[in-house]
């Protein structure tokens, strides 16, 4: 490494000058968050991503699910946006912010927990498959790469059909076809980590397997997946839309940005808003994950610190 | 005899390759008193430092015996191993590679206490470390530092500080400043003399380092192509190299005096393959010396003089 | 310039800086170099890490990377021309053509997917305008030069092991009969036997095509086998330079001194070395007066204050220390070498 930090330049060696000024110990992701600070486009992505957050943890003080975003006012179908409906009315009435404000709830929840479990999973099979290789490397990664070779979209629409369409088989969905990706990657990191002197130095001084994965494999290869968990985010979250835009997401009335565009979109000459701001909210979302994820990929690779 | 701390016999370790058959260290005997140190120097791929991670099974051997304190280690469990660690230890190359980017000073030096119950609550951890720390020269100041904060020399102190945590008696050295600067380099080599006379250390110093291994060495070993191929008295080994290989090797060390020129053995070719190697003396292929003899048997050490082994089947023939 | 240094200096820097800005940190890489080169000579550039030898070296190639990289001030005066002061264009005609360089690692300088015959002839055709097919055969000469049969020309450079792969760099460095060659640590990643045959074969051709040649190195060892003028540098300084024998065995500076006590010595038994206490000072934060002071053993109050000042002590060996300013008239470097 080329920037060694010398801390004290001046002192011989032998300096033994009594703890009380020792520095605290200073956390590594603190480096990573000033790192990422001076990166203005994954700052502005981690904007909107917090103001998404937010909507979805105060949609109910925004806007009443039960009277506002899932009844019916037909007097009022398909109008365009003004002071009372912001972003204008879909078909039966219900307003269109209110109804992308709570899609923000389904959205989420459905992207970061299928990235979860599909961390859970893909990291834990890759791990398995870097650290001890051989047979078991190649069975898993065998079975990995027959995933791969289905479109995953086709896969988590097979998954959905065949378990029934509501949100937890959504979200399986989506993990499960996403699986393979982490897989890979987690295990490509133990590779390289596994052959690092420390791993031998570890063994060196006793310590078992389990502490080793634990202790000093994993947390050196959190930052690709960390990485690619935030892409993997704005995946899935496109993945719901998509499902649901062809009916096996999220079913009616429940709100969710995909299925909104898809019951907007017979409209679409007459009234353009319908389809347009649920597809705007969409886009705009997956674009701040992926300036948020490609900012952390900088700020977590040392090497392009400078 | 009971001054032996550690002996190997015919020890062989073998990898398979596509190409056949790696012979990285092939059948290497040598044994070391306590208290003393054996250098063994050789170039890349002579198979030292796979020598070295063999004997503290950290790679299986392929056959041979390991003694340790008279207890064949080789076939030692994992429980026995476990124990057999806090005895015998290692202080890697690269002081970048061998510490967890992840984990602080006091957290790597900390490890092996926690791993092997040494301690019985924090204080008494953060006690042995500050003890650990004052031990290998270190600022206590430093004990929340991470490794990329640190320089190559005081990184390489917390690799010895590791080592030294469990109270070994042995520790094998695997290039240990040979990624450091050269006063940074003094530094170190004086601090593990330093650590020898004070714990009692018997140390292994694997390099590729000959006027290093010659100040720091009471026996050395020279290795080529898995094998050991002439061991003397550090001393001796200088004043009187007697393999062919030795010799060129010594011949070209760059000496800093300026009217320094011994006369050169200048190799021809390079180190042939370590695969499937031919039966016989593995340097014949290169040596001036080689006659039919060199390949038709294999050559096994021989002492030549007290204490002085060469395996040379031309050895004393002139 | 006079005329004289011009006949004379194949390569003149005088106070050459080089800094590099970091995130508003500013590294002093290079402060106030100077150092010359007549035709044929052999300088040794030693130091440790951090030193500035390769920003040196990288200085008089003008390939000091832009950002973060900055020359600050100072003159490369090679042939009569500064070399800082000319246009990029024809600075790209004297790069691997009338200098040219050797790097550290014979396994990345080469292009893994060219042939090594390619190779050397894509530096002949761009600088000496001649035909593909003289190009090949002279890069098959080349190779046969450094000691590989021209028929391994059609190699590609994972066919050869390490000593043969820096033989190519090199044949590649020589193949325009360059007036300058630097070599950055040429050997440092081989092995001590491969390393004699390649530090013999740079002796060789350099004696026969009297190439000057500047030998980055920390190894004290291979500036004593190979060089005949030596600069020591410490914190982007030389603070000893001079004749070999001067500097070897009339030792002035005490970093040079500390340099030799941390090495041992083959022909003598020390039971401990003599290492320089501490470590390099921190770039960002070179301290003050005398770099070397907060590690001097013979550091004195006044070593902190002032800067001290390069003392010629006998002919052509200079030395930057304060405890030889009183003893020796401070003399002006630039005059001196000139």
């Amino acid at each position: 490494m080329s920037q060694e930090m010398t801390l004290d330049p001046a002192q011989g060696q032998l300096d033994k000058s009594p703890a009380k000024g020792a520095p605290k110990k200073r956390s590594q992701w603190l480096e990573v968050w000033h790192r990422l600070k001076r990166d203005k486009m994954a700052m502005l992505g981690l904007l909107i991503i917090t103001l998404v957050v937010l909507a979805a943890i105060f949609a109910d003080v925004i806007a009443d699910y039960e009277t506002v975003v899932i009844a019916q006012n037909l007097s009022d179908r398909l109008q365009g946006p003004s002071a009372q409906y912001w972003l204008g009315t879909d078909e039966f009435g219900r307003d269109i912010f209110a109804r992308i404000i709570h899609g923000t709830r389904v959205s989420l929840m459905v992207g970061v927990l299928s990235v979860a479990i599909a961390i859970v999973m893909g990291g834990g099979l890759g791990a398995v498959a870097g650290y001890y290789g051989g047979k078991i490397d190649n069975v898993i990664m065998r079975v990995m790469d027959i995933f791969l070779a289905v479109p995953s979209i086709l896969l988590a629409i097979a998954i959905v059909s065949a378990l029934g369409a509501n949100l937890m088989n959504l979200m399986l969905a989506i993990a499960i076809s996403s699986v393979p990706t982490y897989a890979r990657v987690v295990r490509a990191s133990v590779l390289t980590i596994r052959d690092q002197e420390f791993i031998e130095a570890a063994r060196a001084i006793g310590a078992s397997d389990l502490r080793i994965i634990f202790r000093h494999i994993i947390p050196n290869c959190l930052s690709p997946v960390i990485v690619q968990g935030a892409l993997g985010v704005a995946g899935a979250i496109l993945s719901t839309a998509g499902l649901s835009f062809i009916g096996l997401g999220i079913q009616p009335p429940e709100p969710e940005w995909g299925a909104m565009l898809a019951g907007g979109r017979q409209y679409l000459r007459h009234a353009w808003h319908v389809t347009t701001f649920p597809g705007l909210t969409i886009m705009i979302t997956i674009l701040a994950l992926n300036l948020l994820g490609d900012g952390l990929r900088d700020a977590l690779d040392p090497r392009l610190k400078h | 005899m009971s001054d032996t701390i550690l002996e190997v016999r015919d020890l062989k370790k073998y990898f398979p390759t596509p190409k056949g058959t790696l012979h990285a260290v092939d059948g290497v005997n040598f044994a070391i008193n306590k208290g003393k140190t054996l250098g063994i120097v050789g170039e890349s791929g002579c198979g030292k430092s796979t020598t070295g991670r063999v004997i503290l099974r950290l790679l299986e051997a392929t056959d041979g015996d390991i003694l340790f304190e008279g207890q064949n280690i080789r076939h030692f469990n994992k429980d026995q191993m476990r124990r057999l660690r806090e005895d015998m230890q290692i202080i890697f190359q690269d002081p970048f590679a061998s510490l967890n980017p992840r984990m602080t000073a006091s957290e790597i030096i900390g490890e092996p206490l926690l791993i092997h119950n040494k301690v019985k609550n924090k204080q008494e951890l953060t006690e042995r470390v500050a003890e650990l720390m004052e031990l290998v020269g270190l600022s206590p100041r430093l004990v929340n530092t991470y490794p990329h904060e640190l320089d190559g020399g005081r990184r390489q102190r917390i690799g010895i500080a590791r080592a030294l945590a469990l109270k070994p008696k042995f520790i094998i050295c695997d290039e240990p400043v040979s990624a450091l600067d050269v006063s940074i380099q003094a530094q170190i080599l004086n601090l593990m003399q330093d650590l020898q006379e004070q714990l009692g250390l018997t140390y292994i110093f694997i390099t590729h380092d000959l006027s290093v291994v010659k100040h720091f060495s009471d026996e050395i070993a020279v290795m080529y192509l898995g094998q050991l191929i002439e061991k003397a008295p550090a001393r001796d080994l200088f004043s009187n190299p007697t393999h062919p290989y030795t010799r060129a090797l010594l011949s070209a060390i760059p000496s800093i005096h300026l009217d320094h020129k011994m006369e050169r053995e200048v190799l021809q070719g390079e180190i042939t393959s370590p695969i499937n190697p031919a039966p016989g003396c593995r340097f014949a292929p290169r040596c001036k010396y080689a006659a039919p003899e060199c390949t038709s048997r294999e050559i096994h050490l021989n002492e030549i003089n007290d204490g002085h082994f060469v395996a040379c089947a031309m050895a004393g023939k002139g | 310039m006079t005329e004289q240094a011009n006949t004379q200096d194949l390569l003149s820097i005088e106070d050459l800086s080089i800094v590099y800005e970091v995130d508003g940190e500013t590294t002093y890489a290079v402060n106030g170099l100077n150092i010359t080169l007549k035709r044929g000579e052999t300088l040794g550039l030693i130091g440790e890490t951090g030193a500035g030898k390769t920003t040196t070296a990288l200085g008089i190639m003008g390939l000091v990377p832009n950002p973060p990289g900055r020359v600050v001030s100072g003159k490369v005066v090679f042939d009569g021309e500064d070399l800082l002061q000319m246009p990029k264009e024809k600075m790209r005609g004297v790069r691997g053509n009338r200098i040219s360089m050797i790097f550290q690692d014979p396994m990345t300088s080469l292009n893994p997917v060219m042939t090594v015959g390619e190779q050397i002839a894509e530096v002949i055709l761009i600088h000496e305008g001649v035909s593909k097919k003289a190009s090949f055969q002279k890069a098959g000469e080349m190779l046969e030069m450094v000691g590989i049969p021209a028929v391994r020309a059609g190699d590609f450079p994972h066919q050869f092991s390490g000593g043969m792969k820096q033989r190519v760099v090199i044949a590649i460095a020589l193949a325009c009969n360059p007036d300058l060659l630097i070599a950055d640590e040429p050997t440092t990643a081989l092995d001590v036997t491969i390393q004699a045959q390649v530090l013999d074969l740079m002796k060789d051709l350099k004696s026969r095509y009297n190439t000057a040649m500047i030998l980055i190195t920390h190894d004290l060892g291979v500036v004593a086998q190979v060089c005949d003028k030596v600069a020591i540098m410490y914190a982007g300084e030389v603070v000893e330079s001079g004749d070999i024998r001067d500097v070897y065995e009339n030792t002035k500076h005490p970093y040079t001194r500390g340099l030799f006590g941390s090495i041992p010595d083959l022909d003598h038994s020390v039971g401990r070395l003599n290492p320089i206490k501490g470590m390099m000072p921190d770039p960002t934060d070179p301290p003050s007066g005398c770099k070397f002071h907060p590690r001097c053993p013979d550091a004195t109050a006044t070593c902190a204050a002032s800067e001290p000042a390069p003392v010629l002590t006998e002919t052509g060996h200079v030395a930057r220390c304060l405890m030889l300013q009183s003893m020796v008239e401070p003399t002006d470097v630039n005059r001196v070498q000139g």
